[in-house]
């Protein structure tokens, strides 16, 4: 046995895990500067410019300019380029008033036109909110929803399934058979019960915590499970056996023997569950019981895609938080295999 | 008051009565006791302050368990401890927790019995942790080094990790760790069975050197007769949860009277 390297380290010495750490923090940058990156409000309308394409950015009189388009098939919502005529884009000029970080208070923007022109580098939605920005602002919940779970799920999967693991007896049979019980129903459905018995309309941050509180309920018996398995093999470990003898009490060889122990393997079962946190929200705000309107997640912003005109006029644009959607559960998925790897190298040669 | 003192100096420092330890074997669909394995079944001993009593007998035989059970790691079916004359058989946790510092336990598996998440110098800490709260952090520190040279390492083996370590090494820090809460008996169970010949000499002359600086009893729990013969006073020879032969270290190898007992000699190796 060597030295062990800290976790981090070694994912950045896998080619994978390095894409993916990449990806991921390119992700989580974008959300936390989201409002200094987005040239609009996420409720900013714009009635005149509903469903409006894509606007192509172009290079002329010595500066990048933004396509004028106009309205030709108000039927089909059909935009047409007005030749030759474009806005210029201003960089870090004064917007909308935002906190960045949550702190310094600010009003520069990375870029944007001045009205009435729009800036929709991703088109705009059927109020004519601007696709982009949405999307920016949505990264906020539907990245940090998996963050604030499994930090959740992490601590009750551990002190559960620590205690069941290492105490053993009633306390073990009931936690399990009600885990079990929980895993016994569709997923999806009790997502939509447990929903359903709270009130529908909350404020956002409420709809947020409640969102979080149901999926950590819903996940943590997974986690909890592994860990009072690991818990019961540690459980008989010499070095256990003898902080018994020594007289430590039991919350400390918890503490300062299992949890150390245990604790790579925690976060790989954490980060594998994160998707579930992601897919989650998108599926409750995509069927209304989640983010409420005019605040934006990626499952929010889906939801609009139901309508039938946005797949008949082929409104492609209007798809791409599906897209982020996606590329964020698989990076996660991929680095809980990544760090599976690292933590347990003898289950990669056998399932592979 | 005379007759006190020689009523102590006749007891024994540890004494088993008739110590059965049973497990239930569970069986069928809704888990019923069907039967139970007699890991210890009726063991009867005494062991006298600064005397080393070896335990011997093939694995699966129940000595383990009776280290077990002297130290509460084990449940005790029926059957008395004695400790100083006190029965520790019937305490709680909280009430055994003075025997926890007049007890200690060395492990067979030094690659087991050492956390390795932890430090040398926070598994040696611990012990000065639990048992003298109110030593300061140097003073600890202090302790630990003095603790490691006893054991024949040197102080700046506390910032490793037990992974450094070789086996003998590990073994030397279990030690410490038992020492580090000064007791009076020590249960070894199996210390040297996982340790290359050349060192388990070392390591067995290292426990004999302690016992005779500290005053230290010690059960020794072995499986090779040739170690146990070398550290005891008494031996007990052990089979299937009972004791089948009970004499000095001298008389078991010279004479044995038990068949098992001639079996377990003749089983070793001569050079």
């Amino acid at each position: 046995m060597t030295r062990r390297k800290g976790m981090f380290r070694q994912v950045l010495e896998r080619p994978l895990g390095v894409v993916v750490l990449s990806v991921l923090g390119l992700f989580y940058l974008i959300a936390l500067f989201a409002d200094f990156l987005s040239p609009y409000e996420t409720s900013d309308q714009d009635l005149q410019k509903t469903y409006h394409p894509p606007t192509a950015v172009f290079w002329d009189d010595g500066g990048l300019q933004v396509q004028r388009y106009e309205l030709a098939d108000p039927e089909v919502m059909g935009y047409a380029k007005i030749e030759g005529e474009g806005a210029p884009i201003q960089f870090f000029a004064r917007g909308f008033e935002y906190r960045l970080l949550g702190l310094i208070p600010m009003d520069r923007h990375l870029f944007q036109v001045e009205a009435p022109d729009r800036i929709f580098l991703l088109g705009s939605d059927e109020t004519g909110r601007d696709n982009f920005s949405r999307l920016l602002f949505g990264s906020r919940i539907s990245l940090s929803i998996g963050l604030v779970g499994i930090s959740i799920i992490m601590v009750f999967g551990f002190m559960i399934g620590g205690f069941a693991g290492y105490f053993g007896g009633f306390f073990d049979s009931v936690t399990m058979r009600f885990i079990e019980l929980v895993m016994a129903i569709p997923g999806l459905y009790l997502l939509l019960v447990l929903r359903s018995t709270f009130p529908e309309h909350l404020s956002p941050a409420q709809t947020f915590f409640l969102i979080v509180l149901i999926l950590s309920f819903l996940a943590w018996g997974g986690t909890a499970r592994i860990i009072r398995g690991m818990t019961l093999s540690l459980r008989n470990r010499q070095f256990v056996l003898a902080a018994e003898v020594l007289g430590q009490s039991s919350w400390k060889i918890i503490w300062k023997h299992i949890l150390p122990n245990v604790f790579s393997y925690l976060i790989v079962a954490a980060s594998l569950s994160i998707p579930g946190f992601i897919l989650g929200e998108a599926a409750l705000s995509f069927l209304g019981l989640g983010i409420q309107e005019p605040s934006a997640s990626w499952g929010l912003m889906l939801s609009q895609a139901q309508d039938m005109k946005v797949f008949m006029l082929n409104f492609w644009w209007l798809l791409i938080p599906a897209a982020a959607i996606f590329v964020t559960v698989i990076a996660f998925n991929v680095l809980g295999d990544v760090l599976r790897d690292i933590v347990d190298p003898k289950q990669k040669f056998l399932n592979r | 008051m005379p007759d006190e003192t020689e009523s102590q100096s006749e007891t024994p420092l540890l004494e088993v009565k008739d110590l059965k330890v049973h497990f239930p074997v569970y069986g069928g669909v809704f888990r019923r006791v069907v039967d139970h394995v007699r890991a210890v079944d009726g063991v009867s001993f005494k062991v006298g302050k600064g005397t080393t009593v070896g335990l011997v007998g093939e694995s699966g035989s129940g000595k383990t368990t009776i280290g077990r059970a002297i130290v509460k790691l084990t449940h005790v079916t029926a059957g008395k401890i004695f400790y100083c004359g006190n029965e520790i058989t019937p305490l709680n946790r909280n009430r055994f927790f003075p025997y926890r510092k007049k007890i200690q336990m060395i492990f067979q598996d030094p690659f087991n019995s050492l956390n390795p998440r932890m430090r040398v110098e926070s598994i040696i800490g611990e012990a000065l942790d639990i048992h003298f709260p109110g030593m300061s952090r140097s003073e600890r520190r202090d302790r630990s080094a003095d603790l490691l040279r006893q054991v024949g390492l040197e102080p700046r083996h506390l910032e490793r990790y037990p992974h450094e370590f070789s086996g003998g090494q590990r073994q030397r820090i279990g030690i410490a760790r038992a020492l580090a809460v000064e007791p009076e008996f020590i249960v070894c169970d199996e210390p040297v069975s996982a340790l290359d010949v050349s060192v388990q000499a070392a390591i067995v002359n290292l426990l004999q050197d302690l016992q005779q600086q500290l005053g230290l009893t010690y059960l020794f729990i072995a499986h090779d007769l040739a170690v146990v013969e070398h550290i005891s006073d008494d031996v007990l020879v052990m089979t299937e949860g009972k004791i089948v032969e009970q004499a000095t270290a001298r008389e078991i190898y010279e004479s044995p009277r038990h068949d098992y007992t001639k079996k377990l000699l003749a089983a070793v190796p001569k050079f």
